[in-house]
């Protein structure tokens, strides 16, 4: 039997909104701290805004009218239905779309997407300002945690996972791409070979939102240094959030993909335009072409394998 | 008056047991205390890990809800079932005839046995339908015969459900349920199984496919989506027989055929198993502000191309101003006398019985004609004097629209309410395949009103479902 294509995307989405309303609590945990620890005159507002635009949706905020406090943005990027990206917008579609693909994916899947949605839906805003967020945010995570291992745990290896998956990475591949462009320009080599005290700050913060700084050191057995930041989250394939580790992920699963269905597709191609640009360079070679600019070009390239998936497979 | 308490299923008046229900009685004899409330807390966490909660959602959408289980099984002895669903059998027969003359020459009509008035201006009745050939000649495929017991061997069909019954999955998921719960009250008889019927329906929808499908034809089952308060029901039923689930815009016509859109493009689809109303079927041919049906369906299924299950225009068959002619239908068609009676049934219209309806309301059950899931009616012995005289009123407005029944005093059956077994009235839908043969699920769906003397079982009215037990000789 095979399956429609709506199927197909909805269980794309599924696991895409599953990784983004973790990846927003995440952000928003490094926007948390950022501006707890700001000492300068309207910085907390700046980092929270910053965090936002890696988010992309400063606009969104921006049209709400209102000053970027920690509640405001806390309140903004749980709760707020306005926000296509919120963590109650992405549960709400991810449970949306398991919904509708209820015969699709096992029930320890639908449970532990259904009874997430469930307990969200419960808490008031109101409840979880200030300290209670942390907490919050790292039930946010376990969400996640907690989706991957049941689908891990019980789904067929068929063409259903791989969509799954495939949601899965191209998302998570584009939020560690936006985390290290937000702060891109603290990971520039300077002349000045040691960070200050600052630049440690924000280093750690960028690790934290990819859940890096501790394994950081098992890699490096060193202290944080812009260029090994950079490398850890981009170039190192045992990283399992880094550019090269999903970019490759991605590639693999679509040609299963397409071995599955026995025929290659446009997206097999994008795939591997996309991994081409992290596989086999290195830090020096990126920055000399432009660390900004690199990172633009993959979010785009991302964003094509995405595109070129949903043509492939016929989803509308 | 001893005459006016209801029959009891399980207990003779005198408290003995009744033959069928022997096992059952000295089963729970044999329970300790407090067996009965840890198997109903047991039932509800089943009825979570088998899926029926993810009808449980949140207020915005809050239209479903889980139906109240009880745990004591409705039994039914081999030889009442083997009368009832040789009756049954007839009915559906009869009715599936009544629908290729409605929509071929009209004979009946032209008999005079049913106004023609009565069909071709009923709101049911589908002029789109007229001449089309559907596959082995059957439109409904797919029945839920409502049917109550008020004695030993007196039972009353209710309401022949042919447009898109639901509940089977209530059956279903019940029996699951109780073979978990009591799995030794199983190895103490014989209880026919139900656990067929996802491979019946398969089997019924295949042997009805057009004629030039391939040779295993492509099944979908056509759902309104994920908001409709039945889709707990379809996604379960598309899964028990390894059919796709699909929404209307997964569906498109080409060239007269139907096709789904699949990840590797266009795949052919035989038969539908629709559980959209006719009137959102097909944007072109019926309510063109449809987003749930498929453009061009009718025309592809009038090509016989698509099978449509069941077929649009089967309400002319269950109207309610229709089923008093049923016993006629049967004998027209089938040249035989109704195995099942129906409820006697006023007419309003009519100058004498509407009159003698409006002196006598407090004792009847009224029904709107086109009201279903227990709105729109009024059981006259439990409603207040004000909604008699409203119901009065409406009445006298509309005659037509309102059929009128005597209250029926439904069977009890012995239900677990409040930590104590208290007897409760009860219905049987008993669910019906036709295709190359008439398949009979044994049994049905039991509802119970859970009201101390309700006599109304919807679900939507604060019914609850009982696992239904036909014993095998």
């Amino acid at each position: 039997m095979t399956m429609l294509g709506r199927t197909a995307q909805n269980l794309f989405w599924l696991s895409r909104y599953v990784e983004r309303a973790e990846n927003m609590a995440r952000l928003l945990e490094v926007g948390y701290r950022m501006s707890l620890t700001s000492r300068r005159e309207g910085g907390a507002s700046e980092h929270l805004v910053s965090m936002m635009q890696a988010a992309e949706v400063d606009e969104a905020f921006a049209s709400k009218d209102r000053v970027a406090d920690v509640d405001t943005v806390a309140n903004f990027m749980m709760f707020d239905p306005d926000n296509y990206s919120s963590v109650y917008s992405c549960l709400l579609a991810a449970r949306t779309n398991a919904r509708s693909v209820r015969t699709a994916i096992t029930s320890d899947m639908w449970e532990s997407i259904n009874s997430a949605w469930l307990e969200f839906s419960q808490i008031k805003p109101r409840d979880v300002r200030g300290a209670k967020l942390l907490g919050l945010l790292e039930w946010v995570k376990d969400i996640g945690h907690q989706f991957r291992g049941a689908l891990l745990g019980t789904i067929l290896r068929d063409d259903g996972f791989a969509f799954l998956q495939a949601g899965n990475f191209i998302e998570r591949a584009d939020n560690t791409a936006r985390i290290l462009d937000m702060k891109y320009y603290v990971l520039l080599p300077r002349a000045k070979m040691v960070g200050g005290d600052l630049d440690i700050q924000q280093w750690t913060l960028i690790l934290r939102a990819a859940s890096a700084h501790r394994s950081y050191r098992h890699v490096y057995h060193d202290r944080y240094k812009a260029h090994n930041i950079a490398d850890f989250l981009m170039l190192r394939p045992e990283m399992p959030r880094s550019l090269i580790f999903c970019a490759k992920y991605i590639e693999d699963n679509l040609a299963t993909l397409s071995q599955f269905y026995g025929q290659k597709q446009s997206c097999d191609e994008a795939a591997s335009q996309l991994r081409s640009m992290v596989d086999g360079t290195d830090m020096d070679t990126i920055f000399s072409y432009g660390l900004h600019e690199f990172l633009t070009e993959f979010i785009a390239r991302n964003n094509r394998v995405s595109d070129t998936l949903s043509e492939s497979y016929n989803f509308y | 008056m001893a005459e006016n308490l209801p029959f009891d299923e399980m207990y003779n008046p005198d408290g003995s047991v009744r033959e069928p229900y022997r096992a059952l009685a000295q089963w729970l004899e044999e329970q300790p205390d407090k067996a009965l409330t840890l198997m109903q807390s047991d039932a509800e966490a089943i009825f979570r890990k088998l899926g029926i909660t993810f009808a449980v959602y949140g207020s915005e959408e809050g239209t479903e809800k889980v139906i109240p289980f009880d745990v004591i099984p409705r039994i039914i002895a081999a030889q009442e079932w083997r009368r009832l669903s040789k009756g049954i059998e007839q009915r559906v027969k009869a009715l599936n005839a009544f629908l290729y003359d409605i929509y071929h020459r009209q004979e009946i009509l032209k008999a005079g046995r049913i106004p023609e008035k009565l069909i071709l201006q009923n709101e049911a009745f589908c002029p789109e339908m007229m001449g089309l050939e559907p596959a082995r000649g059957i439109y409904a495929h797919i029945i839920g015969v409502d049917i109550v017991r008020v004695g030993p061997d007196e039972f009353y069909v209710l309401e022949d459900n042919l447009r898109t019954p639901s509940g089977v999955s209530y059956m279903l998921e019940d029996r699951e349920a109780m073979m978990i719960l009591a799995p030794d009250l199983f190895q103490r008889q014989k209880v026919a199984p139900v656990e067929n019927y996802p491979e019946n329906l398969r089997r019924t929808l295949e042997s009805v496919a057009p004629a030039n499908a391939s040779a295993s034809p492509n099944i979908v089952v056509l759902t309104p989506g994920i908001y409709n308060s039945a889709y707990f029901e379809h996604s379960f039923l598309a899964d028990q027989m390894g059919a796709t689930l699909c929404e209307g815009p997964d569906l498109f016509v080409d060239g007269g055929k139907v096709y789904m859109r699949t990840t590797t493009g266009p795949e052919r689809v035989d038969v539908i198993y629709r559980r959209i109303d006719d009137d959102y079927l097909d944007p072109l041919t019926f309510n063109p502000g449809s987003m749930l049906g498929v453009p061009g369906l009718f025309d592809a299924y009038r090509a016989g191309n698509v099978t449509l299950v069941n077929a649009p225009g089967t309400g002319i068959a269950d109207d309610k101003a229709v089923y008093t002619y049923v016993p006629e239908i049967i004998e027209f068609y089938l040249g035989e006398k109704a195995l099942l009676q129906n409820v006697p049934t006023y007419n309003c219209t009519d100058e004498e019985q509407r009159n003698w309806v409006l002196a006598n309301i407090g004792d009847l059950v009224v029904k709107e004609v086109h009201g279903s899931g227990g709105y729109g009616m009024m059981v006259g012995p439990t409603s207040t004097k004000a909604m008699h005289a409203e119901f009065r009123k409406k009445i006298e407005a509309r005659p037509d629209n309102y059929i009128v029944q005597p209250t029926l005093a439904l069977s009890t059956c012995p239900t677990y309410i409040n930590a104590g077994i208290t007897p409760r009235h009860v219905d049987l839908r008993p669910y019906v395949l036709i295709g190359d043969e008439v398949r009979i699920t044994p049994g049905g769906l039991t509802r119970v009103a859970l009201k101390k003397g309700s006599l109304v079982v919807n679900s939507s009215q604060g019914g609850g479902t009982k696992d239904t037990w036909v014993l095998e000789d």
